[in-house]
């Protein structure tokens, strides 16, 4: 099989989607920029043109709403969001909006509509182009959330997304852009709400989503050549989650780290943390589970801090080595 | 305007001020692509004139908000060079103590009260502090620099809204500099004229030369004495060019974006060599002087990056202790 880039995966996907299915229209900042959203847009307007590749003014709130309506009339927009941080003038739309329209009116009218959102971090941009917002959207009733890690779900998932009828906020990190693996040309599916091993082994249990999941393979790798033997889940969807594939683990390993690049409190991490405890799982546990997260603090320009701020694999290994010695 | 009627001084501070922006600005082209400066950069090199008109203008205790585009608002408030050269460094000394970078600087001593990098995220907070200044019956006015991008978003008409209706003293300049970001004004703007949309609110506006320096202070001056005098706020759409790309120290010119005709035509119009003319035509300063303040600013450039480079990063510890204010 041929073995692509992440970013050419999502732009062969987006290609592919709009060829195959006339109702689906891009719109968001940069989808005819050069640089604004990597490679990733490449070729579609030249393609489609400026009808369903549209690239408007600076105007969050409302276009997030024009694609809503858009969805109304029978089409299947995808919305991206350069980065995630843009995401809050356009809240509004997606929370009070997208989110409820369809039980807010007994399930007449649904919003078929896809979200892409950036992560782009590190580089000194500071806190304003920098956040991984993902859990704040699982929070919204109505939302579901999907994060791959790599070139193969991207294509998956974004087809899935697209043929949803709900809302679904596609989370893309840039750290993956340049990643790459085995993607089949031709479209298919991945199922929103299973996840997926990407490492088995008996003594813990690490949860991880989106670009996490690379350096939680890596710390994995770095356990096993000292002797500690590691599952590593990849959620994929992060809601619904895949919580059968989480129990499947911890029932064997009785040790968890979950590893998330957003925030702590009240993220992902904490979720997931949650539904642990409320499940029989807890009762077996043999630690504490420990959750390696950013610290909560805004992200830092100096990269200095941006060192300290973003988890890496040393973080995890270093914690995996904690949580056996309880 | 006539010329004669300001004090020769006060064209000389002008002109070092917009001297000091260029400068400043190219020596940071420079050190990014030296990649000793690391974060995104907006430059402001071509738009001197509108940070400098309407800042001359301002009092110390007038407010001002910016952008992403900081650092020329910055200097011509009179922010500390030396602390903005360390903050692109991203040093403790740092206006942000390195938190912040290019696009988060402040200097609340001068006035200057931080700038936004979400597109017109920092316009309602101008309108915030003119509320302040009315409550406390304080006759300072605020400041909201944004660009024409910043136009497309719904809160710029919101604040214009709110501060008519309440008349605050807030003035909003609208750095037109033809691109917001990859895209011209006739992409983003059904109607490119902005100072018009002041009339929707029953508010003043103008449309000024934002390359002339002399013009956009008269012109903001005007807008600064009637804020100033409770008759409400004001908007003003300078006409400008920003000569490199949206980001960092390229032109854009190889990604397509723009032509290198358009380019030069506004190079030739540079604010600077505008005023250089005209302080040469009506004997203000020679070319001999002019040579000097040059040198007094470059070097003042120079040392600012020594400050930056012999300042400590910051520690990498615990940032959790800078997040609430402990009192
Ligand atoms: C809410 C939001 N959306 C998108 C961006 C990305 N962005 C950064 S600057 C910019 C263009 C701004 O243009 P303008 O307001 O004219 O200012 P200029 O860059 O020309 O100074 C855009 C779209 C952003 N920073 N914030």
């Amino acid at each position: 099989m041929r073995e692509v880039t992440y970013s050419y995966a999502i732009n062969e996907t987006l290609h592919q989607l709009m060829q195959k299915d006339e109702r689906v229209v891009l719109i968001g900042q940069g989808v005819t920029s050069p640089w604004y959203v990597g490679t990733t847009t490449v070729g579609l307007i030249s393609r489609f043109g400026e009808e369903r590749v549209i690239d408007p003014p600076v105007s969050e709130n409302c276009t997030t709403g024009v694609a809503i309506g858009l969805a109304f009339t029978g089409m299947r927009p995808i919305y991206v969001f350069p980065r995630m941080d843009f995401m809050y003038y356009a809240m509004d739309q997606i929370a009070n909006h997208a989110a409820n329209w369809y039980f807010m009116f007994g399930g007449q009218l649904n919003v078929p509509m896809t979200i892409w959102a950036i992560i782009n971090r590190g580089g000194e941009q500071a806190a304003q182009h920098s956040q991984a917002i993902h859990a704040i959207f699982a929070h919204i009733p109505g939302l579901k959330v999907v994060a791959p890690s790599n070139g193969y779900d991207a294509k998956g998932l974004l087809v899935s997304c697209v043929n949803d009828g709900n809302p679904v906020i596609f989370v893309d990190d840039r750290w993956l852009y340049n990643l790459k693996c085995n993607v089949p040309e031709e479209l298919y599916s991945i199922p929103i709400g299973k996840g997926i091993f990407r490492k088995r082994g008996d003594d813990v249990t690490i949860i991880a989503s989106s670009y996490m999941v690379h350096e939680a393979i890596l710390a994995a790798e770095e356990c096993e050549e000292r002797g500690i033997n590691v599952d590593v889940i990849d959620l994929r969807s992060i809601k619904p989650i895949d919580f059968d594939l989480i129990s499947q683990s911890v029932k064997r390993t009785k040790r968890i780290v979950i590893v998330d690049g957003g925030w702590k409190t009240c993220g992902l991490s904490a979720e997931i943390a949650a539904k642990i405890a409320e499940s029989e799982l807890i009762k077996n546990l043999k630690a504490p589970l420990i959750r390696v997260t950013l610290p909560d603090v805004p992200a830092p320009a100096s990269s200095s801090l941006e060192q300290i701020y973003y988890p890496r694999k040393e973080k995890i290994v270093s914690t995996v080595q904690k949580i056996m010695e309880v | 305007m006539d010329i004669k009627r300001l004090p020769q001084e006060f064209i000389i501070n002008l002109y070092e001020t917009m001297l000091k922006i260029r400068v400043f600005e190219e020596k940071v082209a420079d050190l990014i692509l030296k990649k000793e400066i690391i974060c995104p950069c907006h430059l402001y090199i071509g738009q001197e004139a509108v940070a400098t008109g309407v800042c001359a203008a301002l009092r110390k205790d007038d407010y001002i908000f910016s952008t992403h585009r900081s650092h020329g608002h910055y200097l011509a408030k009179g922010g500390d060079m030396k602390k903005l050269m360390a903050e692109l460094f991203c040093r403790e000394t740092g206006t942000s103590k390195g938190r912040g970078g290019s696009m988060h600087i402040a200097s609340i001593d001068m006035g200057i009260m931080g700038s936004s990098a979400i597109v017109g995220g920092s316009i309602p907070l101008a309108v915030g502090a003119a509320l302040g200044f009315k409550i406390q019956k304080k006759d300072s006015v605020a400041v909201a620099f944004f660009g024409e991008g910043a136009v497309c978003e719904g809160v710029f008409y919101e604040s214009l809204n709110f501060a008519a209706l309440k008349k605050l003293p807030v003035i909003f300049v609208c750095e037109k500099n033809h691109y917001s970001t990859h895209m011209p004004i006739s992409k983003i703007l059904a109607d490119p004229s902005i100072y018009k949309k002041a009339l929707s609110f029953a508010m003043d506006g103008a449309l000024v030369d934002g390359n002339d320096v002399l013009k956009v202070y008269e012109k903001t001056k005007i807008a600064v004495d009637s804020a100033r005098s409770g008759e409400g706020p004001y908007l003003l759409e300078c006409l400008t060019y920003r000569w490199r790309g949206h980001v960092g120290p390229n032109y854009d010119l190889d990604k397509g974006l723009r032509s290198s005709e358009e380019l030069e035509y506004w190079m030739k119009k540079c604010p600077i060599k505008s005023l250089e003319k005209i302080m040469v035509m009506n004997s203000i300063l020679s070319e001999k002087e002019m040579e000097f303040i040059k040198l007094k600013v470059e070097n003042e450039v120079e040392e600012a990056i020594k400050f930056a480079k012999e300042s400590p990063k910051p520690p990498q510890t615990e940032d959790e202790l800078m997040l609430y204010v402990f009192k």
